[in-house]
């Protein structure tokens, strides 16, 4: 059986490697200092859509995320590792969005999409660490969700089976399709980029990036239509303008402050056991730990 | 995440050699294909592109998951079961990763699922896959096998087998028998032909690479009551037919990884692979000066990895106040090694180059006749890559032992404990001044070029290049190495005397390499500053050890071979 497959996945700044200059002095990202890079989690999501898809020959998977026009990168990225195709939904009047905002957004361009089996997304990104948009997606779709996903088990009969990571265990669960899963990092990681598709996909992009190219490589995607990726706005998705952007979001963040770790509360131990053992008592006690 | 490609700029600028325009453009006959393959390049600069961005791709999985599997991969190692080889679990999943990256039949043409990617591209992707795990350089960089096929075999064969190496399959080349190593002519194993024009392999194989592999290439003795070379033919097996069962495989003292089988062949199903007797004279000739070029580039990697290990050693241990890598004693092993690296480097892009454009012609020329000019050109390369690449594999192999041992010397007491990766790095690079052909075989190929002048011809042609003002007097003291090559060559040479002609042969083509890696560090300084370093530090190595070289030559008396054959 064939299948719809949508990944859902965002362009994030890179926290991981967070220098000096990854905030500014109001406590905002700055952006600049930060390399864009796909949200990890979200690459364990195309694994598992690409699996699906090798299991279920004539497949398609296409990569839907929000964000500035340059996160074409990552639709690209995903194409050279196996995804058909992508959407950028990009518009002005979507910045500033919060979760719900953004979940409302992009269900919207689900129903443009139309039908699908599956919707796939990392558990979160790195840079919000929410792990909201995929459920919340679920709720404005009507449709099951299965968070924290390590692995698809399989999917036959209108129903996948998932297996979940959970904090003391592991569960596995039944969900009748269309359902959106969110998955773990915990997941089996993204293969790598393919010397083919990437020399195939490399002159892939959005009609505004097209825009831009010198004149024969805008012939070479004429020539070329799978070449173009698709780039909607609020308008081309139907959305209520007072439900996205700033004006959709009910999230208003007060103050950022930054957080400096010191060792000014450490304690000396020996390594006697009495010591060590009063400690985790007094951990537990305080519930630090526990 | 470690990326071995984008980390390290030098290969970069090797790889954006001048010469690299000449070669896309023949390679990829004025880009022809890209009316035919959507991943074909539109022109030049499209092309190099693209190699980047693959390189890029190996930079990254070499970087994380081969780098990464490497130490398990030297525990585990492979194991026989049923007459199979079982791979390390790790080892596994490095060929897994590289096929789903589609780095398989890299230089093999498009019409087989290939990427045609010119040689020098392909090198640079074995030297970033042996920083990350020498012995997994074997596995992978036997897909050099199809280009053997690709050159002998017929059509059907290349259309059978290609397309499946480029899928993933992997190779082995079945040369070695437990009487026949260095000295292939002994070969015995047999083959048979049947009625139906197939043939049935018979005998043993030993000290095979990689021997379960899916497709082998296999040397057999197709002339019954012949002895020598003229009697062995060149044939392919494929895996599926069966027939070949590994007896054990060796325990060795490094690239532990990569499995080293004893074959049986028992009524093996085989086909002929190009034409009768021609196996060892011409293919397996073939076979080798590629596989040369794998072992320069295998080299070249432990060489960087060695370096790297020991830099960040150095720089991290402490004794009496401060890092070691401030001690003059410490820092000049560290700048000795780097100028090895780079030198051998270079030397090994210099071949691959040469080996380029000398097979793209010979790759033409089937599809029509070369020009005079361009036959002319074809014979010149040929000549440089036949020159080239004993020395690069030779001198390489040498200096990636020297830059292990070093590195294991910079790490101390730890370095001799098995808790750090210079100890693995050292017994891998052991394989390498060994295996397709000892660096005293090298020498035994390459000191034709010393006789016959190619490599006097090109250092005259290095010399001839313009070069900045600041570097005139670089050039000037590789002028004057020239000049006592050129002296101890006429000493040598004029003496009538096979054994020590050969007594000195080493001391010759050491002297050679000395001073053409000079003069392409003086290139390459001439193209990018920061090569300045290696070419002083080079340089002054250089110098003395043709020095030493020449004081050794003029010194010695012809008559005094003989002591050395006392035993």
């Amino acid at each position: 059986m064939s299948l719809n497959i949508i990944v859902l996945a965002k362009q994030v700044p890179d926290t991981r490697n967070v220098g000096k200059d990854a905030m500014k002095e109001d406590g905002t990202i700055n952006r600049a200092a930060l390399p864009a890079i796909f949200n990890p989690e979200d690459l364990n999501a195309l694994e598992q859509a690409l699996r699906l898809k090798e299991a279920n020959p004539g497949s398609t998977v296409t990569l839907l995320t929000m964000g500035l026009p340059r996160a074409a990168e990552i639709i690209r990225e995903a194409i050279y590792r196996g995804a058909d195709s992508g959407i950028v939904l990009t518009d002005r009047a979507l910045g500033g969005a919060d979760t719900l905002a953004t979940s409302y957004s992009l269900a919207q361009a689900v129903k443009k999409f139309g039908n699908f089996d599956i919707i796939l997304g990392g558990r979160q990104a790195i840079d919000g660490d929410t792990a909201q948009v995929g459920p919340q997606i679920a709720e404005k779709l009507g449709i099951p969700q299965v968070t924290y996903a390590e692995e698809i088990v399989d999917l036959k009969d209108g129903f996948v089976t998932v297996k979940r990571r959970l904090e003391h265990g592991v569960e596995t669960v039944k969900a009748p399709l269309p359902c959106v899963v969110t998955v773990n990092g915990s997941a089996a990681e993204c293969r790598p980029r393919n010397a083919v598709r990437v020399q195939k996909y490399k002159y892939a992009v959005t009609p505004s990036e097209k825009a831009k190219m010198p004149e024969e490589l805008q012939a070479l995607v004429e020539k070329r239509p799978y070449l173009l990726l698709n780039e909607w706005s609020a308008a081309d998705v139907n959305a209520d303008p007072e439900q996205i952007g700033l004006p959709g979001s009910p999230t208003k963040v007060k103050a950022v402050v930054n957080v400096v770790f010191t060792a000014k509360e450490s304690r000396r131990l020996s390594d006697a056991d009495a010591e060590i053992e009063d400690l985790v008592k007094e951990l537990i006690a305080n519930h630090t730990i526990g | 995440m470690a990326n071995f490609y984008t980390d390290n700029p030098d290969l970069k600028h090797h790889l954006n050699h001048p010469l690299m325009q000449k070669i896309v453009a023949l390679k990829e006959r004025n880009f022809a294909d890209a009316e035919t393959y959507d991943y074909a390049p539109l022109n030049f600069e499209d092309a190099m592109d693209s190699y980047d961005r693959v390189l890029e791709i190996v930079g990254e999985i070499c970087g994380t998951t081969i780098a990464e599997n490497a130490e398990s991969v030297d525990h585990q190692g492979p194991h026989v079961e049923n007459g199979r080889v079982v791979y390390a679990d790790a080892t596994a999943e490095n060929l897994d990763v590289c096929r789903k990256a589609g780095l398989m039949g890299m230089s093999m043409p498009r019409r087989f699922g290939g990427l045609n990617f010119p040689i020098t591209p392909y090198i640079m992707a074995a030297d970033i896959v042996s920083r990350a795990d020498t012995g997994f350089e074997n596995l992978w960089g036997l897909q050099d096998c199809a280009e053997t096929i690709y050159e002998f075999a017929n059509e059907d064969q290349k259309q059978r087998y290609i397309t499946r190496v480029c899928q993933g399959e992997t190779m082995s080349m079945d040369l070695t028998e437990p009487d026949a190593g260095s000295d292939l002519q002994s070969v015995m194993l047999r083959a048979t032909e049947q009625p139906d024009g197939t043939w049935r392999l018979n005998g043993v194989k030993r000290f095979i690479t990689n021997g379960d592999s899916d497709i082998h290439l296999v040397l057999a003795r197709s002339e019954e009551g012949t002895k020598d070379g003229r009697g062995l033919s060149m044939f392919i097996y494929d895996k599926r037919d069966g027939g070949v069962t590994v007896r054990r495989i060796e325990n060795k003292m490094g690239i532990k990884g990569s499995p080293t089988c004893e074959l049986v062949f028992k009524n093996a199903k085989a086909e002929l692979c190009g034409s009768r007797r021609l196996g060892l004279i011409k293919y397996v000739m073939a076979l080798m000066n590629g596989a040369r070029l794998g072992i320069a580039a295998q080299s070249v990697g432990v060489s960087e990895i060695a370096y790297r290990e020991a830099l960040a050693y150095a720089r991290d241990r402490r004794q009496f106040g401060k890092a070691i890598i401030e001690f003059p004693a410490v820092s000049e092993m560290l700048a000795v090694m780097k100028a090895k690296l780079d030198a051998s480097r270079s030397l090994l892009y210099e071949t691959s180059r040469y080996v380029d454009i000398y097979k793209i012609y010979d790759d033409i020329a089937k599809e029509r006749t070369l020009t005079p000019e361009e036959r002319k050109e074809a014979k010149a390369y040929s000549k440089l890559a036949d020159a080239l690449t004993p020395m690069a594999k030779g001198l390489g192999s040498e200096y990636c032992n020297q830059n292990a041992y070093d590195c294991i010397q910079i790490h101390g007491g730890s370095g001799f404990m098995k808790d750090y990766a210079c100890e693995r790095i050292y017994r891998d690079a052991r394989i390498t001044s060994i295996y397709e052909g000892t660096t005293q075989l090298q020498v035994v190929a390459a000191i034709r070029h010393v006789t016959t002048g190619t490599y006097l011809t090109l250092m005259n042609q290095y010399a001839a290049e313009e070069t900045k003002p600041e570097l005139v007097e670089f050039k000037q003291r590789i002028a004057a190495m020239v000049a006592r090559y050129t002296a101890a060559v006429e000493k040598v040479t004029s003496v009538k005397e096979q054994a020590y002609n050969d007594f000195m042969a080493r001391r010759l083509v050491e002297m050679a390499g000395n001073t053409i890696m000079s003069y392409l560090l003086l290139l390459d300084a001439n193209r990018n500053e920061s090569f300045m370093t290696s070419l002083k530090v080079y340089l002054n190595l250089a110098e003395a050890e043709v020095a030493k070289h020449a004081e050794f030559i003029d010194r010695f008396n012809p008559e005094e071979v003989a002591v050395y054959m006392q035993h």
